[in-house]
């Protein structure tokens, strides 16, 4: 299988190598739990061919070299998203030495859902009883004997955050790893038993030589798993048909559909394993029950919700702003582009106004606005507030085609393009990963800001800047709009857990800060300095001279622009804040005032917001949806700006005569 | 005439009622243009019949029995509505006044075949209202599509009586009775819990058509209004106990 050829195999002398699964629903601290455990020895990428994020890591245990594998978080093993296909052909196929369970201790009933199909996969297990804290918060006292009786596996109890439980955990894993102990099979209904173990019998007699157990075959069978029929259809046909007849049968007699009673069936266990384990004791009135009525109040909650994105928003303008001045005159070394240069010495040019221009761009621009935006975006991610904010905006993100979950890609968009189209995997269509990366696309990343408050904020004023700021949304709004006209296909509905609400803890919201934060820089940074060296050269071969001219139609009778925002335009396709940049190595001054008027500054910072989106976002646009839609996301970026331009331009020109 | 009117009664009040809240005698005189004395006349009758709750200067509500005839009678229009306007392309201004001559001649069974044909619609093409879950013994719409593709005619009728999950009061509970829609939403529901015969209690309903948030085994879930007018839930029977 591709995946091994990734798996770093590291072999100390007389260790002993296992593999590790961590598996479970989403928010329930397995990632915090990967982190604890490998701390930086990380490898973060893709699973083969899917866009699907993979996460690998390593450590070392008494004698024990281990690799962890941190799966995507899941509700089922149905094949309802490819993150539940990734992660149940890595636990059937690939077979790890021990799956970690993790599960939320708060909200026990429905994660052993989950257990109770990892268990039907016959893995050897450990479970993890993660955030135990928050479940004695909530005054749940549950018996792990009673618990590991039931399932057949190790119980550990956890709670990450603090670090307590995982050297248990990890313990408890390597013990299963070396002793293999058959899992206890969990028996359902009679009825559906005795269906169970027809087809299972089948299958046995027929001898597949699938890597599948034949038990966990008969079930998925039983629930008409399209994948799996397509596997066994090309072995054997007629098992596939009998294991219909057999469904059939159960339908008869159930009155529902297979795939619901055996759904069913597994609640039913899962519940009354969580109750016979779980003592619930009365919980009074607490600081979060204030929490929730603030955020999801019917009129309050709308306030709250206004108040965390506009506060998002403020906090990084004014932060970033401040740090951006801080490296800015902290750090002599750094120095802004000397348009003078360009003229006399080219590859002196290249070299300080390209590469150097370009890194100092990047630590100035992106790293002071985007560190501040991730810091308090965790720690509003991390409390349970965004949840409540994405709760109360489900109505007006259904305007666009899109439920509440995507505004938290959205608003990461006005962080920073890139992450947020790469968040946008937390969506569960094609389509509505679709039309929130190209809401995305016009959302004013900081980059764009800069662009914004540094042309129109700072000489026309900025009430403006606030102006066009606005502008900005309704357009993401009308576009969202007619892109859910155009792109076939339903909106799905919101389905998602309201997690309770927790203190953040600095460690995790430290660690996502920075995770996210890597990302940027290893994607920008690279295109920031060759693309900047690439500018620099083609000014100075007088390339883009040519181009500009070809454009003035547009620019210059369309838009009413001077000539060189042609060769602006173009720059600022490599990253927008080098329209600003140009301007000053161009007109040789940093007062734009002197070269543009109010109007055309408005018209040429409007345009430079929405025209196209920078080229790194076309790379993860391309990577993540491919090229053709990314062209025709391009193609409507460029019309709108231009569109919008002209329109502004000749609207501004008729009031101010 | 006579039973027409009564129908005609049970629908306005059922489709003024918005959460419960109970409906003034104006309200209804202006929806039926008909004079105030003469709804306050009817609605004394369908009390007396055990139609609706009906308490002069405070308004009406629905009686359990009331509230049933008038879902069925609605589920009737809507579901005409939709027929006429999707599959006929008759104009907006026409469905409406269409459907309601129709709705009173529709049987039970053409009923059934309409939705059936319409493919188990969730809402009403004309003002988006959720159409009331069918009164077939089935917990979703794949096994009533079954039993009628193998010719079974006899199927009996629903015992319990459901609303809407997205119709609930908050604090109020239910136990699931009915899902509609096909295998993925099924599909989706079931992961997260909601399977048939599960309780569920409404915690909030947020407005403009905002999600709902709901307490199911354990924990909370947001659902969406479209995905929440889709499951169905029986709030009468004796194992539900305020929690």
């Amino acid at each position: 299988m591709p995946f091994n050829q990734t798996n770093k195999k590291i072999n100390h002398k007389n260790s002993k190598h296992i593999t590790i699964a961590l598996a479970g629903n989403a928010n329930v601290g397995k990632s915090v739990i990967f982190n604890q455990l490998t701390g930086s020895n990380q490898i973060i990428g893709n699973w083969p061919g899917k866009t699907v994020d993979r996460a690998e890591g390593t450590l070392h245990f008494e004698d024990y070299d281990i690799t962890v594998i941190d799966l995507p978080g899941i509700y089922s093993f149905s094949t309802f998203s490819m993150e539940e296909l990734v992660s149940r052909d890595y636990i059937a196929l690939e077979k790890p030495d021990v799956v970690i369970n993790v599960v939320d201790a708060s909200v026990l009933e429905r994660n052993l859902f989950f257990t109770l199909q990892l268990l039907e996969m016959q893995a050897p297990m450990v479970l993890c009883l993660n955030q135990i804290d928050v479940a004695k918060n909530k005054g749940m006292i549950i018996d792990k004997d009673k618990l590991q009786e039931a399932l057949g596996i190790p119980v550990v109890f956890a709670t990450a955050t603090r670090g307590e439980g995982i050297y248990e955990v990890i313990k408890e894993a390597v013990k299963v790893a070396e002793h293999k102990p058959k899992p206890k099979n969990l028996r359902y209904r009679k009825e559906l038993e005795e269906k169970i173990e027809q087809v299972k019998h089948s299958i046995e007699k027929e001898n597949l030589q699938l890597q599948y157990p034949a038990r966990w075959l008969a079930i998925k069978l039983l629930e008409g798993d399209s994948e799996i029929t397509k596997v066994i259809t090309e072995k054997s046909k007629a098992l596939v048909d009998s294991a219909k007849m057999a469904a059939r049968e159960l339908q008869a007699s159930c009155q529902e559909p297979c795939f619901s009673v055996i759904a069913s069936e597994r609640y039913a266990l899962a519940s009354s394993i969580a109750a016979s384990a779980l003592q619930q004791s009365e919980i009074w009135s607490t600081f979060s029950d204030k929490l929730e009525w603030l955020t999801t109040h019917r009129v309050l909650g709308y306030f709250t919700s206004a108040g965390v994105i506009a506060g998002l928003l403020l906090w990084t303008f004014f932060v970033g702003n401040g740090l951006s001045n801080l490296i800015s005159n902290g750090l002599s070394i750094i120095r802004p582009v000397d348009p003078a240069l360009s003229v006399s010495q080219p590859i002196l040019s290249i070299i300080l106004n390209g590469i150097w221009g370009g890194f100092n761009a990047g630590l100035t621009l992106i790293i002071p606005f985007v560190i501040p935006f991730y810091l308090l975006l965790a720690i509003v991610e991390d409390s349970g507030i965004l949840t409540r904010v994405a709760f109360m905006m489900d109505s007006a993100m259904h305007k666009i085609g899109l439920h509440g979950k995507a505004l938290i890609p959205i608003i990461l968009g006005y962080g920073c393009n890139v992450p947020a189209i790469h968040a946008c995997k937390i969506m569960e269509t094609r389509r509505e990963r679709l039309l929130a990366a190209f809401a995305i696309t016009f959302a004013p990343c900081s980059a764009r800001t800069i662009v914004l408050f540094g042309m129109v904020g700072l000489f026309v004023g900025v009430q403006w800047a606030l102006l066009l700021y606005l502008v900005d949304i309704a357009v993401i709004f009308a576009l969202g709009r007619i892109a859910m006209k155009a792109v076939p296909g339903k909106s799905t509905g919101l389905i998602m857990e309201m997690s309770s609400f927790k203190m953040p803890s600095l460690k995790v919201v430290v660690k996502q800060t920075w995770a996210r934060t890597k990302s940027i820089i290893y994607v920008v940074f690279p295109i920031y300095i060759v693309g900047s060296a690439l500018v620099q050269a083609l000014y100075f071969f007088d390339v883009l001279t040519p181009i500009s001219n070809v454009l003035s139609p547009l620019t210059v009778w369309w838009l009413g622009l001077p000539v060189a925002a042609g060769i602006l335009f173009i720059l600022g396709t490599v990253r927008k804040e080098l329209i600003i940049l140009g301007a000053v190595a161009i007109f040789g001054s940093t007062n734009l005032a002197l070269f543009f008027t109010p109007i055309q500054l408005v018209v040429m910072a409007l345009v430079a917001m929405l025209y196209i989106p920078c080229i790194s976002t076309v790379a993860i646009l391309g990577k993540e949806f491919g090229w053709k839609a990314t062209a025709v996301i391009t193609a409507a970026n460029i019309a709108t700006a231009l569109l919008i331009g002209g329109i502004t331009f000749r609207v501004l020109t008729l009031f101010s005569s | 005439m006579e039973q027409k009117s009564t129908q005609d009664y049970l629908k306005a009040v059922y489709s003024l009622a918005k959460n419960g809240d109970k409906v003034s005698t104006t309200q209804i005189s202006q929806k039926l243009e008909v004079a105030p004395a003469s709804v306050t006349e009817m609605l004394k009758k369908l009390s007396e019949d055990g139609y609706v709750n009906y308490s002069p200067y405070h308004g009406s509500t629905l009686t359990d029995k009331g509230l049933q005839e008038a879902q069925k009678i609605a589920r009737k229009h809507r579901l005409l509505e939709k027929f006429l306007s999707d599959v006929l392309h008759i104009g907006k201004d026409k469905v409406h006044t269409e459907a309601c001559r129709m709705e009173h001649a529709l049987s039970d069974e053409a009923e059934e075949s309409l939705c059936r044909f319409l493919k188990h619609p969730d809402i009403c093409s004309d003002d988006g209202k959720t159409i009331p879950a069918c009164d077939l013994p089935f917990s979703n719409c794949e096994e009533c599509m079954r039993l009628h593709s193998q010719g079974l005619e006899e199927v009996g009728k629903r015992k319990e009586h459901l609303v809407a999950l997205s119709e609930l009061k908050a604090g109020q509970t239910g136990k699931i009775g009915f899902i509609r829609g096909g295998h993925t939403v099924l599909q989706r529901l079931l992961d997260m819990g909601l399977t048939p015969g599960t309780k569920v209690t409404l915690i909030r309903a947020a407005p403009f058509e905002g999600p709902i948030e709901v307490f199911v085994r354990g924990s909370k879930l947001a659902i969406g209004r479209g995905i929440a007018s889709k499951v169905f839930v029986d709030t009468h029977t004796s194992e539900l106990k305020p929690e």
